[in-house]
């Protein structure tokens, strides 16, 4: 685990309804640069796509965050940068991903959320920011990790976001 | 005009060959070619989304079995979107380097509007104006539809397709991918009285939907019920019950609210989930109570397929309508961007 600037790369956060799930996405957005690889882990209902909806719309998309798990990938065309909203849930096998072009996906101008990034071990690039949702009474618990540098410092901005938010 | 159509939008390799006047002569998907032996073992798992090698054999297929030679195609339509780009550009690149060689027309076809025409392969047709509800994996929508290419979006799931929500409420209730078919088969055993599912939306106006609120009521169901004494054989058949109540109940009521607002009469359905017969038996009845009628595809084209693309790039086709230079395919497509059929070419065969 890296620690950056005296940060600690992990943080234990609760959402206990909907709303708390939505505005965690939001503050990420706000804090989130091109070339971040998040991934999203957590069993089906725990609310990875929440999270991303939240993510997305605070990005500045309007309308519908569709479940990409049919689809795969979702785009999002957004205001100077293309996020990618991944769902590997139904991917029989990582080398799939190559016959949908994954490559052309991982820029360092584009972010990247992936859902299930566990079907694509091996393929997908390391994640810089991890989060795995877990249920916490009627709730949910976000346990997230920053793996990388420009993982490290997001996520210090992120939680100091978030301290200020929970402030006012 | 006899047009060749290609779908590679996502997991199927799906060609057919239309002809405007004889109707649909051949089709096929890729599971119904013996890759194995083709090309030597190949895994069709790991090959499901490997379009680059499925196509040209099916399209060899088709051709065999429709009697056709390359020369007697008059037109190639190929999904342009809305789906996977890499899928998608795969049959595009292949459409477009065909019709070149055979020196005739190509024409990007819009994957939902595929769908959306698919009961007209059928022999008793809908007629213009119809409310379509697309339901399956990946879409929920219920479009107003005044004749090809004038459409109008009246509602759409916000979060999960239907399909989605079935397969994950299968995949809770460890059965099988996909899971639409095993949620309807114990359904059948299920008991209707012991679970309420609520449905999602309908008391709501508007004709927009959400299921993944379904999905986290039917995992907290799951695990009651594991805590209470395991999950049984019944428990599951009774969550199936409910759970596919819910769906049907929610898109029931959604359609005959999108009928009754559009002041229509005719419901068209397709996609994957439209196969499911309590769907299709509870909306039947739903709407013969107020002299509606609904009309849907074969089985075999509810899901993704290649007659259903050859259908609307031959109406196109017919009208005129053509691929410009460049190859352009398109991972989010709204369907009402779709230019209307210009009427006075425009001919249904």
């Amino acid at each position: 685990m890296i620690d950056v600037s005296g940060q600690a790369a992990e943080w234990v956060v609760e959402a206990p309804e909907e709303t708390a799930m939505t505005d965690l996405g939001a503050g990420l957005a706000a804090v989130c640069c091109p070339g971040l690889v998040i991934y999203l882990e957590g069993e089906l209902g725990m609310g990875k796509t929440t999270f991303s909806r939240g993510l997305i719309r605070a990005m500045g998309h309007e309308g519908a965050v569709k479940s990409p798990t049919y689809t795969l990938v979702e785009p999002y065309a957004l205001a100077g940068v293309e996020v990618y909203h991944f769902d590997l849930y139904r991917l029989g096998d990582p080398e799939e991903l190559e016959f949908m072009g994954v490559r052309d996906y991982f820029r360092p101008d584009s972010i990247c959320l992936i859902e299930w990034p566990v079907r694509g071990r091996g393929i997908l690039p390391p994640a810089d920011i991890g989060i795995t949702i877990a249920p916490a009474g009627s709730g949910r618990r976000l346990h997230i990790q920053a793996s990388t540098e420009l993982g490290g410092s997001v996520l210090a901005r992120w939680r100091q976001k978030h301290r200020s938010q929970q402030r006012q | 005009m006899l047009i060749l159509g290609l779908e590679t939008s996502c997991d199927e390799t799906g060609v057919a060959l239309y002809d405007t006047t004889r109707g649909l002569l051949a089709h096929s998907l890729f599971s119904q070619v013996d890759i194995h032996v083709e090309y030597g073992g190949v895994v069709p798992e790991l090959a499901s989304r490997d379009h680059v090698r499925k196509a040209l054999p099916l399209i060899e297929e088709v051709l065999a079995a429709a009697e056709c030679s390359p020369e007697d195609i008059d037109g190639v339509a190929y999904t342009a979107g809305p789906g996977l780009i890499g899928a998608l550009m795969v049959g595009a690149t292949l459409a477009r380097a065909l019709a070149w060689g055979w020196g005739v027309p190509s024409l990007g076809v819009h994957h939902m509007e595929g769908h959306l025409l698919a009961p007209m392969l059928e022999p008793e047709r809908p007629e213009f104006p119809f409310v379509a509800l697309l339901v399956s994996g990946g879409h929920t929508q219920l479009v107003r539809v005044d004749g090809i290419g004038q459409y109008r979006l009246l509602g759409e799931s916000l979060d999960d397709a239907a399909g989605e929500a079935f397969d994950k409420a299968a995949k809770m209730l460890d059965l099988p991918y996909p899971g639409g078919p095993h949620i309807a088969r114990l359904a059948e055993q299920g008991n209707p009285d012991r679970f309420n599912f609520p449905r999602p939306m309908v008391n709501r106006p508007g004709l927009d939907f959400s299921f993944s609120g379904l999905k986290t009521y039917t995992l907290n169901t799951v695990n009651d019920c594991r805590e209470a004494s395991g999950l049984t054989e019944q428990d599951k058949c009774d969550i199936a019950r409910a759970f596919e109540e819910a769906v049907v109940g929610t898109l029931v009521i959604k359609c005959r609210r999108a009928l009754q607002q559009e002041q229509l009469s005719t419901l068209v359905m397709a996609g994957g989930v439209s196969a499911n017969r309590n769907l299709r038996a509870s909306l039947g009845k739903a709407l013969a109570k107020e002299g509606a009628r609904v009309f849907y595809p074969a089985p075999e084209f509810c899901t993704d397929n290649g007659a259903m693309i050859a259908y609307a790039g031959a109406q196109r086709l017919l009208a005129g309508q053509v691929d410009g230079e460049n190859t352009a395919v398109r991972a989010r497509w709204p369907m009402t961007e779709l230019p209307p059929l210009n009427e006075q070419q425009g001919a249904g065969a």
